[in-house]
Order: C-alpha cells, then sequence, then structure tokens
C-alpha cells in the first residue's frame, strides 16, 4: 500500500522555538513553472518585535560564555550543516533558479563560512584589540564588546550563503541576531533553523524570520532596541533604512544588492565583518598600582 | 434516595452554599478574551486607564527609603515624554508608609500598605491587628491583609471571617485588601468560597485581592475571573459592590489589556475605575509606558530607555 505523503511545515525559528507568524499568514513558494512546493510563514514587525525581546535575553548569557566555547558552538553548526548538505543543496536548488551542482558549490561555501568565524571568536581580541602607546605613567588599552541585538536582512540570492555570511560574523563576538530571510527561496533557511537548534547555540541568539522584506524593513530599520543592522538591500531600500535608523543612531552596513557570484570571494570572508559590530572601550590604568 | 450527610465540614457546607465553578467552562471564556483585538485610539485609552488603575509596588526586604522615593516620583509622574494619569497609589511594606507619605506630598495618589504579616499571615491576630493600626496611623489610605490559608482549608472559616472583620475594624477609614492568595487555595471552588466568605464582612468598596505576589502562582485570568463571577453574584444578591485588585505576574500590557476585557465583559463599565478595580505590579507600569511611547512616536522602544533594571542587552 502507498505511504501518505509526509510533508514538512516551514516554520520560522525564534527564540530556539520553531514557530508560524502570530499574524497566521503564509505565502506560497513555488517551483520552475509556478509548481507549488510549500507554504512559508509570512513574519510581520509583530514577529520581528517578538524576537528582538528574546534576542535581547539570551543576548547576555551568549556574550558572556568563552570566546573558545563560542567558538566551538559554531564549528558544531558547521559539524551540523556539513552532516546534512545535501539536504541544503536539494533545498537551495527546489525553486529551479539554480542547478544542483551550483548549490552544492554554495552549501560548501556556507559551510567554510561558518568554520572560518569559528576560528575567529577566541583570535579577533588578540587582533583588534591592543594596548595604546602614551607618554606616561599609564598603561592605556582597548578591548571590545559586542554591541548588543543586530538586524540581518539577507539577499534573495544565494539565499543561504548570504544569510550565514551575514550572521555567523556578527554572532562570534557575542551579538545576538534576528534575521529576515530571502523572500524568493526561504526554504534554506528554514532548514537552517533546525541545525542551528541542534548545534548548542542558546535559543534566541540566532531568530530567523522568513516573509517580505518591505513589510518589516522599516520596523527593522527604526526599532530603536536594535544596535546594529547587517543589510543586504537594493537603492531605494537602501534608504529607508538610513533614514530611519539615524533616529536611534544605529551602527547600519549595507550590502548593496551583489552579483551572485560576488558572495562567493574569498575577501567576504574577513575580520572586518567582525570589527563592523563591536565596540571598543578603552581604558587606562596607573603603571605599578 | 441518597443519603443525606448531617455532619457535613464546614468547608463543604459553604462550598455546598456558593455553588461549584465550572473549571472547562471558565478557562474556555477566559481564552477567548485573549482574541479581542484592540488598537490605536482603544488601546491607548485601555493603557492609561491601566496606568490610573496601578498599585505601583515594591514589596521586597531590601527597599530603601530612596527606592521607595524614586517609586514615588514615577507614581507621580510616569513618564517624562507621554501624559498619564498617575497610579491610583503606591504599596509598601508599613515601615515605609511614612517615607511614602511624605514623598507623595499633596498628590492625589494613595499609599497602601501590606499588614498582617504579610505574606504568611502566621502571627497572632493581636499583632497583626497593631501592624494595621499602626500602618493607618502613619498615613496609609488602604490596607492589604492576607487571610490565613492553612486555616481556610482545615475549615476554621469562622476564624477567618472573624479575622476579617477585626481587620476591617482596626482599618477604621482607611479601604481594606483581602489577599485570598489563591495558589494556595488549590481549586477554583475554593477561590469562589473564600471570595464569598471575605464579601459577607467586607464593607461596600473594599477590595478581594488574588495573590501576594509572593508565591510560585499568581493573578491569571482564570482565577481572576473566578473572582470576578464572585463579585457579580454577590453583589446581584446583595447589592453591596465589592472591588477586586489581582496582583503578581502581570507584567505586561497585552495582559492588562486582556484583565480589563474580563471585568468589561462579567461587571461592566461600574468596575471599570480604580474605585474598584485595581493591578497590583511592579514591572508592568514600564512596560505601559513602553506602549504608550510607541503609540505616540511609532517606533518601538528599547527598553533602557525607562527606569527598568534591564538584564538583557
Amino acid at each position: 500500500m502507498a505511504r501518505l505523503p509526509i510533508t514538512k511545515t516551514p516554520k520560522a525559528y525564534v527564540g530556539g522555538k520553531f514557530i508560524r507568524s502570530e499574524s497566521r499568514r503564509v505565502y506560497p513558494l513555488n517551483g520552475k513553472k509556478g509548481s507549488f512546493i510549500c507554504n512559508i510563514p509570512q513574519c510581520t514587525r509583530k514577529d520581528t518585535r517578538n524576537a528582538v525581546v528574546v534576542a535581547a535575553k539570551v543576548g547576555t548569557n551568549w556574550a558572556s560564555r568563552t570566546p573558545y566555547n563560542r567558538g566551538q558552538i559554531l564549528y558544531r553548526l558547521g559539524e551540523m550543516m556539513e552532516a546534512r548538505s545535501e539536504e541544503l543543496a536539494q533545498a537551495i536548488a527546489l525553486t529551479g533558479n539554480l542547478s544542483i551542482a551550483s548549490a552544492r558549490k554554495e552549501v560548501a561555501t556556507t559551510v567554510d563560512c561558518v568554520i572560518y568565524y569559528a576560528g575567529w571568536t577566541d583570535k579577533y581580541e588578540q587582533v583588534l584589540g591592543n594596548t595604546n602607546p602614551v607618554s606616561g605613567s599609564f598603561l592605556n588599552f582597548s578591548v571590545t564588546e559586542p554591541i548588543g541585538v543586530v538586524g540581518v536582512i539577507a539577499a534573495d540570492q544565494p539565499s543561504l550563503l548570504s544569510l550565514i555570511g551575514l550572521v555567523i560574523p556578527v554572532i562570534c563576538s557575542g551579538n545576538s541576531v534576528v534575521a529576515l530571510a530571502s523572500s524568493t527561496n526561504a526554504y534554506p533557511a528554514i532548514l537552517l533553523g533546525e541545525m542551528l537548534a541542534t548545534s548548542d547555540l542558546p535559543g534566541g541568539v540566532v531568530n530567523i524570520l522568513t516573509g517580505f522584506r518591505h513589510e518589516v524593513l522599516e520596523t527593522f530599520a527604526s526599532h530603536e532596541h536594535l544596535r546594529g543592522l547587517n543589510l543586504c538591500l537594493d537603492k531605494d531600500e537602501q534608504k529607508i533604512a538610513e533614514t530611519l535608523a539615524s533616529e536611534s543612531v544605529k551602527r547600519i552596513c549595507i550590502h548593496s544588492r551583489q552579483t551572485d557570484q560576488a558572495w562567493f570571494d574569498e575577501k567576504h570572508k574577513s575580520l572586518y565583518a567582525i570589527r563592523n559590530f563591536l565596540e571598543f572601550k578603552t581604558t587606562w590604568h596607573p603603571i605599578g598600582a | 434516595m441518597p443519603p443525606v450527610a448531617l455532619n457535613k465540614s464546614p468547608l463543604k457546607r459553604l462550598l455546598d452554599e456558593v455553588g461549584p465553578v465550572d473549571q472547562v467552562a471558565i478557562e474556555e471564556r477566559v481564552a477567548k478574551f485573549t482574541t479581542r483585538s484592540i488598537k490605536k485610539s482603544s488601546k491607548v485609552w485601555g493603557l492609561n486607564l491601566v496606568v490610573s488603575m496601578l498599585d505601583l509596588t515594591t514589596l521586597e526586604g531590601k527597599d530603601t527609603s530612596g527606592k521607595v522615593e524614586s517609586l514615588c516620583r514615577k507614581a507621580i509622574r510616569p513618564d517624562e515624554f507621554v501624559v498619564t494619569p498617575t497610579v491610583a497609589a503606591v504599596c509598601v511594606y508599613p515601615a515605609m508608609v511614612t517615607h511614602a507619605r511624605r514623598c507623595l506630598g499633596d498628590a492625589k495618589i494613595k499609599v497602601a500598605s501590606v499588614a498582617t504579616g504579610f505574606p504568611s499571615g502566621q502571627f497572632p491576630l493581636r499583632t497583626r491587628l497593631q501592624e494595621v493600626k499602626q500602618a493607618v496611623r502613619d498615613g496609609a489610605d488602604e490596607i492589604d491583609m492576607v487571610i490565613q490559608r492553612g486555616a481556610f482549608l482545615t475549615g476554621d472559616l469562622q476564624r477567618i471571617q472573624n479575622e476579617i472583620a477585626a481587620t476591617a475594624e482596626a482599618c477604621g477609614e482607611a479601604r481594606l485588601k483581602v489577599i485570598l492568595e489563591v495558589s494556595e487555595l488549590e481549586t477554583y471552588d475554593n477561590i469562589r468560597a473564600a471570595s464569598f466568605l471575605a464579601m459577607a464582612v467586607l464593607r461596600p468598596g473594599d477590595f478581594i485581592k488574588t495573590s501576594t505576589g509572593k508565591t510560585s502562582g499568581n493573578a491569571t485570568l482564570a482565577n481572576n475571573q473566578v473572582i470576578l463571577e464572585a463579585i457579580r453574584d454577590f453583589y446581584l444578591e446583595t447589592g453591596t459592590p465589592i472591588a477586586i485588585k489581582p496582583a503578581g505576574g502581570i507584567k505586561n500590557s497585552k495582559q492588562a489589556l486582556q484583565f480589563l476585557i474580563a471585568v468589561k465583559e462579567t461587571l461592566g463599565d461600574a468596575w471599570l475605575s480604580p474605585e474598584r478595580y485595581r493591578f497590583g505590579a511592579s514591572s508592568l507600569l514600564n512596560d505601559l509606558l513602553m506602549q504608550l511611547r510607541k503609540q505616540q512616536q511609532g517606533v518601538y522602544q528599547a527598553p533602557w530607555k525607562f527606569s527598568d533594571a534591564f538584564s538583557g542587552y
């Protein structure tokens, strides 16, 4: 007898839980030639607000972990993704915009990106922080601190690589993230949620919303609790984001809609991506006291 | 014919007299309250009403005169940007009553004091009454007393009623709030029974309060609803309006509005006033202000802009 098909309900990942949008809305994800694949939660500004609350709550815990521990957890995320890399590649190719070969390449690059930043967690401080040369009987040193909750909006394509490329450098220093996944293919992000959930990352450090950027962009930009934004936007959206973010003086880092290929560039893995969301604290201390 | 029980316990007799609570129906009913959609101007109206119904509370062993003073300032002028009503009262321990009275100056804000061996109530009646009298002498306008839950559960109902009556007498002009501590009463039936027990000796305008806020169980929509319905039934029977104060665990605006919906739909507009309904809370006020500022300014606010000891980042 033929088995009944068991299909997965795609859900957003917020606070370590898999949720539907509070609005209960969904939108269809279609494959090539318009064939229906599944319904994706259409998250709202209220979902964004709720995600910010949980991200802030767990943030202090995440930031107080040892950098070594954060590195181990990110490395484990890499392991989880590697083990399910074929599933991720199939998800990327699901909508038919990419060949399965390109999708596999994207997954490999994405996992490498996670491992790259996992390595940096207990090393960036040595490179970015320093003792400053001053003339006087003082020590003067600068150390870094995470800035808080950061909003991320991923590119539509490459959906997985851009999401990871914007999220991981932000969280590796102890920030937490509320991210909006690609609108055109959110399915890899939904799988990513499942991997985040099994990677020892405390629930709420990375929150992945799905939906349309035009519905939540203004909330991301204006929400005063978000201390930074790491966004992939086009020109018009960029203007909205910058105008609204200026009200609460956010750290804002905009990656204009690049060609897909640019995301695969080695330049994308960079210490400066970590530095963008750090605050520097400089301390004077008397010598010998 | 079933045999007639001749020697029923006092508690059983009371339960029979006031009737049972349909647990499933109550929980279904309150679940519906959470589905109402209140937006924009009606939301602002509701939030302001909640502010005016607040008993802004600090009941900690580490309370200092400084903390009470800042609480009083907050009570008088809750927010620097949004114009709101003042809160209804500040609620403190008896030792802080004089200080709170002084800090409030001539503002029309009541000073409420917990008394009678709060939160356990396990003290001799004589000292409990002394506490009440002293608090009233020090300037308390309202007294929050606790009942002895142990006495209730063992069926010593007369004693509870006598103690409430004695405390009411000791209050004099001050209004009395009787804390049932619903989480320790175990069942909805008991909550309803205890409400009737208290209402029989309360004066019009006195309060029933759900909880001390010091136990794990707090005010919920369901136990609030049980008491609202008891108050309704008592009012229809005797014409005496009794007020109610849910306390503990009401931390955000959304919850508070749901409590107001329960009041509106059970007791009507007459109870939508600080005279008849209060919220006992400490962190609720900042959330109310946060939502009011959101309505005013159009953007979600950060918690560090309010006077919270904010533990996240």
